[in-house]
C-alpha cells in the first residue's frame, strides 16, 4: 500500500511536467497544423537555459524557470518567422521536414556548445526528502509541482481570458474566417508557435534538474509530448492536461507493476491504443475538414 | 588571370594536395577507435578517448612504431549498437584500419563483433564487461577489461566482509547489466545467498524512481546496481528522495567516484564501487610510478581530474596495441593478431597478457586486471582494505 501511494505521488508531480509539455505542443500542433519536431529540442534548450542560470553563472536557481520561458519564447518565434512563414502554403509534409532540420540543428547546436557529458543544475533545495506518511518526495519536485500547476493556470487564463487567447482559439477553429474578422493571423502563429515553444523549455527548466541535463533529454520528452496530445485530441488544453497525468500515472503504475525496463514504452502503448480505439483523441473538438 | 590557367593552377594544387596527404597518411599506422563521443555515454567515451590520444601521443613523441606515427581514426557511436556497426564498417572498409579499438558499451561491442570476423580484423577491448564478448568464440576479440564473471569471483571472498544474505539488483537493460545479473546471480548461488528482486532501467531512461520504490519495500539487505555514472547519479539522487536507507555496491566499472560526488553530492555518501584503478591512492595501484606519471600527463593537457578514472582504458588499450604491433613487425591485421597473444606489458590495470577464453579453435584473448573496492564518504573517495 505505501509503494502504491508512493507511486500516486510520483506520477502526480511528473504528470504536471508532462502536461506543460503536451499543452505546448497541442497548441502548436492544434491551431497551426504543424507537426513540431523542434518541440523536444526546446525543451532540452530551456533545461540548459537553467544550467547555464543556476550552474555556469550560479544566479538564483528560481531565475532559470523565467530565464528558460523566455529562451524557449525567443527561439520559437524565430523559427516560425524565419522557416515557418515561408512555407505556410506548403503542405503539411514540408512542415514536417522543415521543422526535423531544425530540430537537428537545435541538438547539435547544443552538443557542439556544451558537449555530451551530462549536467547537473545546482537548486537551493535539501536531498533530505519531505516525509508525509508513507510517501517520500524531495522538495525539488514539490517545487515543481507547484509551478508546473502554476504554469497551466497561467496558460488556461491566457488562453480562454485574453484577447489574443480569443483569436488564437478563433484562428484554430476556421484560420479563413478568423482572419475575415480582422485577426492577424501571422501574429496569431507566431504568438502561438512562442508559448508552445516556451511552455516546452518550461518542462525542461522545471525536469532538469530533477533529472540531468544532457542534449539527447528532448527525443523522450518529444514523444511523450506527441503521445500526450494523440491521447488527450488535438487543439484541446484540457486534453493535454489530463493526458499528461494519465501518461504518468502509466508510466509510474506499468513501471512499477508489470515491468520497469518498459517504463518509457507506456507512452507508445497509450499511442497505439487510442489510435485503435479512439484516434481523434478523448476530448476532440469537432475539426473542420478541408 | 585567364581562365585556361587559373583552371589548370586549381587543378594542380588539388592533385599535389590529394598526392602529399595521401603520401603523409601512409607514413603513419591507422589504428581505428569506436567510442560513443554523443549520446547517453558521452560522457565515458570522450574520457576513454583522450586516454587514447594521450598513449598515441606520448609513443609519438617516442619515435613512434616501426619508425612510423600512429594516428587514431576516431568514429563516434552515438551510444547506439547500430551505428557502432556501421560506424565500424566504415573504419575497415573505408580507411582499411589493421586494428580497432573499442567500442566502450558491450551491447556496441557485440554489434561491432561479427564485423571482425568478416573482415578478420582484431579489436582491443577496453571497457565493455559482458562476458560473452570473449566467451562466443570470436577469435579477433582481445580484452583488457575484466568481465562480470571476474567481478562475481572477487565478490565471492568478500560476502561475509559485505554481510550479503540477499541482494537486490538494479541494472541497465542491456547485454552489459543483464550479463552481470547472470553472472552474479550464478555466483551467489554458489555461497548460499538468495537474489531478491532484479529490476531493469532502459539506457536512455531518467526516471528511476518507479524501481527503487519497489527495492525500498523489499526485504534485501544491500542493493547492486550496474550502471554508467550518469544513471548511477540518477539511481542515487531519487534513491535519497524516497528515503531509501540500504547499502548500495556499483559494479561495472563505469562509476566515476569524482563525477559522482560533484552531481550527486551528499546522495554519495556511503555507497561502494568495484573498480579496477585507484589514482586518488597511486599506492594502492599495481604500478603506483607509471600511475602517477600518467595522472601528471592527464592534468598537463588540461582535463579534469574525474576522467583519469576512465580515460586509463583508452591509455592501456592504444599501449597494447602498439606492443603488438611492434612485435608484429608489420601493420597488418593478421600479424597484430597473433602478436596480441605475445603481448606482456604493464599497464596501469596491472600486468596485461592475453589468456585463451572461449570454445576450442576460436578463443578470445582475455586479461584479468586487479580489482579495489571504493567507499565515498563526505564526498571522500578511500579504498576499502579488507
Amino acid at each position: 500500500m505505501e509503494e502504491l501511494s508512493q507511486h500516486i505521488a510520483n506520477a502526480i508531480i511528473l504528470g504536471s511536467s508532462y502536461a506543460i509539455l503536451g499543452i505546448g505542443l497541442t497548441l502548436i500542433f492544434g491551431i497551426m497544423r504543424v507537426v513540431n519536431f523542434t518541440h523536444g529540442e526546446l525543451y532540452a534548450l530551456g533545461g540548459y537555459a537553467a544550467y547555464m542560470v543556476s550552474t555556469v553563472l550560479g544566479l538564483n536557481f528560481f531565475l532559470g524557470l523565467p530565464v528558460s520561458i523566455l529562451v524557449g519564447a525567443l527561439v520559437g518565434a524565430a523559427i516560425e518567422f524565419i522557416l515557418l512563414r515561408r512555407i505556410r502554403t506548403s503542405d503539411m509534409d514540408t512542415g514536417m521536414l522543415v521543422m526535423i532540420g531544425a530540430g537537428i540543428i537545435i541538438l547539435n547546436s547544443i552538443q557542439l556548445i556544451w558537449g555530451g557529458v551530462a549536467k547537473s543544475v545546482n537548486t537551493p533545495f535539501s536531498d533530505v526528502p519531505v516525509v508525509v506518511g508513507p510517501v517520500s518526495v524531495s522538495s525539488l519536485r514539490l517545487f515543481v509541482l507547484v509551478a508546473a500547476l502554476v504554469l497551466i493556470a497561467a496558460t488556461y487564463f491566457l488562453i480562454n481570458r485574453t484577447k489574443l487567447g480569443k483569436a488564437m482559439r478563433a484562428t484554430f477553429q476556421d484560420p479563413d474566417v478568423a482572419s475575415l474578422m480582422g485577426v492577424n493571423i501571422g501574429v496569431i502563429y507566431t504568438a502561438t508557435f512562442a508559448i508552445g515553444s516556451a511552455l516546452a523549455a518550461a518542462a525542461g527548466a522545471l525536469l532538469g534538474p530533477v533529472f540531468l541535463v544532457t542534449p539527447s533529454m528532448g527525443n523522450m520528452a518529444a514523444l511523450k509530448a506527441f503521445a500526450i496530445v494523440i491521447l488527450g485530441g488535438l487543439g484541446s488544453i484540457p486534453g493535454a492536461t489530463i493526458g499528461g497525468f494519465i501518461l504518468a500515472f502509466s508510466e509510474e503504475m506499468g513501471a512499477g507493476y508489470i515491468s520497469s525496463g518498459y517504463r518509457d514504452a507506456m507512452g507508445f502503448l497509450i499511442i497505439i491504443m487510442v489510435l485503435l480505439i479512439k484516434p481523434t483523441g478523448l476530448f476532440a473538438r469537432s475539426e473542420r475538414v478541408g | 588571370m585567364k581562365k585556361a590557367s587559373l583552371l589548370r593552377i586549381l587543378g594542380s594544387t588539388v592533385i599535389v594536395f590529394t598526392a602529399w596527404s595521401t603520401m603523409a597518411a601512409a607514413q603513419s599506422i591507422k589504428i581505428g577507435v569506436i567510442e560513443p563521443l554523443t549520446g547517453a555515454f558521452a560522457a565515458s567515451g570522450n574520457y576513454v578517448t583522450n586516454g587514447a590520444k594521450i598513449a598515441a601521443e606520448e609513443i609519438n613523441a617516442e619515435g613512434g612504431v616501426l619508425g612510423q606515427k600512429l594516428e587514431l581514426i576516431i568514429e563516434d557511436n552515438k551510444s547506439n549498437p547500430t551505428e557502432a556497426a556501421a560506424v565500424a564498417e566504415k573504419l575497415l572498409v573505408s580507411d582499411k584500419v589493421p586494428v580497432l579499438m573499442g567500442a566502450w558499451g558491450s551491447s556496441l561491442t557485440l554489434a561491432v563483433m561479427p564485423k571482425l570476423a568478416e573482415y578478420k580484423v582484431p579489436m582491443l577491448v577496453e571497457t565493455s564487461a559482458a562476458t560473452k564478448i570473449t566467451s562466443l568464440g570470436n577469435p579477433y576479440v582481445f580484452r583488457t577489461a575484466p568481465t562480470s564473471v571476474m567481478e562475481a569471483d572477487f565478490f565471492k571472498d568478500k560476502i561475509d566482509a559485505f554481510k550479503l544474505k540477499k541482494v537486490d539488483f538494479l541494472v541497465v537493460n542491456n547485454d552489459w547489466g543483464r550479463g552481470t545479473v547472470d553472472d552474479f546471480k550464478k555466483m551467489f548461488k554458489t555461497k548460499g545467498v538468495t537474489v531478491g528482486l532484479v529490476e531493469t532501467i532502459d539506457p536512455a531512461a531518467q526516471d528511476i524512481s518507479a524501481q527503487l520504490a519497489k527495492m525500498k519495500s523489499s526485504d534485501a539487505d544491500t542493493l547492486f546496481v550496474t550502471a554508467a555514472v550518469e544513471q548511477l547519479t540518477l539511481v542515487f539522487k531519487q534513491a535519497a528522495a524516497l528515503g531509501f536507507k540500504k547499502p548500495i555496491i556499483t559494479t561495472g566499472g563505469s562509476q566515476n567516484p569524482d563525477q559522482l560526488i560533484a552531481q550527486a553530492g551528499a546522495t554519495a555518501d556511503g555507497t561502494m564501487h568495484l573498480t579496477t584503478f585507484t589514482p586518488w591512492v597511486p599506492e594502492a595501484t599495481a604500478f603506483p610510478a607509471l600511475t602517477t606519471k600518467y595522472v601528471e600527463a592527464w592534468a598537463k593537457r588540461g582535463y579534469a581530474f574525474p576522467g583519469v578514472t576512465e580515460s586509463f582504458r583508452g591509455y592501456d588499450a592504444i599501449r597494447v596495441i602498439a606492443a603488438a604491433i611492434k612485435g608484429a613487425g608489420k601493420a597488418e591485421p593478421e600479424a597484430i593478431r597473433a602478436a596480441l597473444w605475445k603481448v606482456n606489458l604493464d599497464g596501469l590495470v596491472g600486468k596485461i597478457t592475453f589468456a585463451k577464453l572461449g570454445p576450442k579453435g576460436a578463443e578470445s584473448g582475455q586479461s584479468t586486471p586487479e580489482f579495489r573496492v571504493l567507499k565515498i564518504e563526505n564526498g571522500k573517495i578511500s579504498v576499502v582494505k579488507n
